[in-house]
């Protein structure tokens, strides 16, 4: 092509992408993916059973998607808050009365972001059922947890950023917690509120930390997530129980047949955020007043598991000990020792399925029966009079759940003649369950005083 | 004599070369240290300026004739409640409860401080009627000068339950 032929419009153009816009056969696609800078993360062809819906759920990508709609639509909110107790709430109901599409924005905000903890649960979920932390995986899914970190930490300093009721109390109860934190407690909670309580300190530290610490760490780690991915040649093949034989490997490209997959999934994702967020507004309370209390008050919804632990166990156990265990488990998990390669069978055996479904069964039973039974007229503390609380109220009922969850581990491996890897998980699937059971009650039967009561004599919790 | 310093060298360069590397290495941890503990150092609560903080922090509550005994006073500003309890004695306690910090009302009809929270409760000395609390209200100091009861909300003094000597009394009460 001489230049004398190219318009000033296509030279422009040609500078800009190097590649066809709208590729048109197998070696236009190749080009495309190749010289644009975001799918060259993506292998060039993809075996074709990772296709299936039904193997990722789509909901790593999911999770980026709402990544995406959370910066865009928080840095439109960032022209009109304004980080300072005397002027947040009232920053917040400018943006909902005077601003146009303000409202809006802000739910799209909220929303995508309590969505996006449920989403990245199932994702963890996922990965762990499809055995996808086992090597070349296993660097990936500590990456995934660090993920699963900062998201938390972003809802988190969000929800101090309205300055309402909810807001204010979530947030004093939660960082408090930081207190039974033998050691340097104090002194990480000062750190955190920026003083001994909740106030204009917390206030600009939780802002500079949402919106601009933990979105950093996000934007680089995200990508780093991805390229592990198509280090590891892709997502995990999924294998069928039934034929066990490696399965032959047929490639198709990325660009189109993945790629399209991608995009129709995020814009029903899209399409879902927003009908959901014109129907429903975030919720905004009162303007907080450290002097008042609700009734009751609780901390932000994916900590309640945690708060309704604490009604049970003496607090160094339950917001320190138990928590230690379980990101330690979380972890060490793809570094355990496994009898055999399970990587890419859902629940790893048909055996394994059975096991995980009497497991969950038996969490959804026993939960309930132990949180109502410990309201009741289990107290320790009143039994053993003599003993600290330390040890009536924490070190002993730990003690009886881990002999309990123990002999839960031995049994079900007898019963079943099972392997080691399908008896840990079948353990994994129990405490699993009963963290959910937790939540849920936190969320809905948890009404004055935190006394267990029906969701609708409380109201439904946000 | 050539041959003999090549040799020489090859025998001391890895070691000399690996004790650079470390020495880089164990330099770049050193940057690492000090630049961690200059972002802490940078976000450490401060405190407030010294006279602004006295000023402050001494709260003047009234004359002792204006508290009856076993009453309750509500002091919003020093975030204190001023406990008189029967004796005469007078007790400042926080009103943070020390559950998890929610603030706890006097509810007089039931004569005890009830946390709206999680359902703990306390009594007019700030023990503990029932948990979850795990101990009894903070309490500040108090003085009286010049039968004017004073409240220093400087500093919180935790404690694990209400003891004799934690009480001020004012001087006539001291003297029989
Ligand atoms: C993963 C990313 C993010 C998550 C999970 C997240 C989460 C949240 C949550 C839960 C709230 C409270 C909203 C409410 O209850 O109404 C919030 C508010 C806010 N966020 Fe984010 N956010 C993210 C990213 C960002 C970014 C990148 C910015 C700006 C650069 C930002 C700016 C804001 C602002 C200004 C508010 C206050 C407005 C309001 O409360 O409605 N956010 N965020
Ligand atoms: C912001 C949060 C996250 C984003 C955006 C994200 C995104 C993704 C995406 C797009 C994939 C490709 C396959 C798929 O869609 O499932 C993936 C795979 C993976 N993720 Fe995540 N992820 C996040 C959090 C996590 C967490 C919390 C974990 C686990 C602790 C995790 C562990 C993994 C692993 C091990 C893989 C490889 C799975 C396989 O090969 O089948 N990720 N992630
Ligand atoms: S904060 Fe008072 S009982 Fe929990």
């Amino acid at each position: 092509m001489t230049q004398a032929r190219t318009t000033l419009f296509s030279r422009i153009r040609n500078s800009i992408f190097w590649a066809p816009i709208l590729p048109q056969n197998e070696r236009e696609r190749k080009k495309f993916l190749l010289n644009n800078l975001i799918l060259h993360f993506r292998p060039r062809t993809i075996p074709e059973q990772t296709l299936k819906f039904t193997h990722t759920w789509g909901l790593g990508g999911i999770a980026a998607a709402l990544v995406m709609l959370l910066f865009l639509t928080g840095i439109m909110l960032k022209f009109i808050y304004e980080p300072f107790p005397g002027r947040a709430y009232d920053s917040i109901i400018l943006l909902q009365q005077d601003v146009w599409f303000g409202q809006f924005i802000r739910n799209i905000h909220h929303w995508s972001a309590n969505i996006l903890v449920v989403v990245v649960f199932l994702h963890m979920v996922r990965v762990f059922f499809t055995g996808a932390f086992h090597p070349p995986r296993q660097f990936n899914w500590i990456i995934g947890l660090i993920l699963f970190f900062l998201i938390i930490i972003s809802n988190f300093t969000g929800y101090l950023l309205p300055w309402d009721q909810l807001a204010f109390w979530a947030i004093t109860i939660c960082t408090s917690m930081f207190e039974y934190i033998p050691g340097v407690g104090m002194w990480l909670q000062k750190l955190i509120r920026g003083g001994a309580e909740i106030g204009p300190e917390s206030l600009k530290t939780f802002f500079t930390l949402h919106s601009a610490i933990v979105p950093a760490c996000l934007i680089t780690l995200m990508p780093f997530h991805f390229w592990r991915v198509r280090k590891a040649r892709g997502v995990v093949t999924p294998r069928s129980l039934r034929d066990k034989s490696e399965p032959a490997v047929i490639k198709v490209p990325t660009v189109p047949d993945l790629i399209l997959r991608e995009l129709v999934v995020a814009l029903v994702l899209i399409a879902f955020i927003l009908v959901f967020s014109i129907i429903f507004n975030a919720p905004l309370e009162d303007k907080a007043n450290p002097g008042l209390s609700p009734n009751p008050a609780k901390a932000p919804w994916y900590f309640l598991g945690m708060q309704e632990l604490l009604l049970h166990f003496h607090p160094l156990f339950a917001v320190f000990i138990i928590p230690i265990f379980v990101i330690g488990f979380l972890i060490l998990l793809p570094y355990f020792k496994y009898d055999s390669d399970v990587t890419g069978f859902w629940f790893i055996s048909q055996k394994g399925r059975r096991m995980a479904m009497v497991s969950a069964f038996c969490a959804v039973i026993a939960t309930p029966i132990w949180i109502i039974a410990d309201e009741s007229f289990i107290d320790f503390t009143a039994w053993l009079p003599g003993l600290p609380t330390v040890i009536s109220n924490g070190l002993l009922p730990v003690v009886i759940v881990a002999v309990v969850v123990i002999g839960f581990y031995l049994l079900i491996k007898k019963k079943y003649a099972a392997t080691k890897n399908e008896a840990l998980q079948a353990v994994f699937v129990l405490l699993l369950v009963s963290f959910i059971i937790l939540t849920l009650t936190g969320i809905w039967f948890r009404g004055q005083g935190m006394a267990l009561s029906w969701p609708w004599q409380v109201g439904v919790m946000e | 004599m050539c041959k003999q310093d090549k040799a020489k060298t090859a025998e001391v360069e890895p070691s000399r070369r690996s004790f650079l590397t470390k020495l880089w290495i164990g330099l770049g941890f050193i940057a690492l240290i000090e630049f961690i503990w200059v972002v802490i150092a940078f976000l450490r609560p401060r405190k407030p300026r010294l006279s602004e903080a006295n000023a402050e922090a001494i709260i003047t509550a009234g004359p002792v004739e204006s508290f009856a005994p076993a009453s309750v006073t509500a002091f919003v500003r020093g975030r204190f409640y001023l406990s008189r309890q029967e004796d005469g004695g007078f007790l400042a306690l926080s009103r943070k409860c020390t559950h998890l910090g929610c603030t706890v009302p006097w509810v007089e009809k039931e004569n005890k401080f009830e946390c709206p929270c999680h359902a703990s409760a306390f009594d007019i000395t700030g023990n503990v009627i029932s948990p979850p609390a795990p101990r009894a209200l903070d309490i500040y100091k108090v003085f009286i000068e010049n039968n004017i009861v004073k409240v220093d909300t400087d500093k919180l003094i935790k404690r694990s339950e209400f003891r004799a000597e934690q009480v001020t009394y004012p001087k006539k009460f001291n003297n029989d």
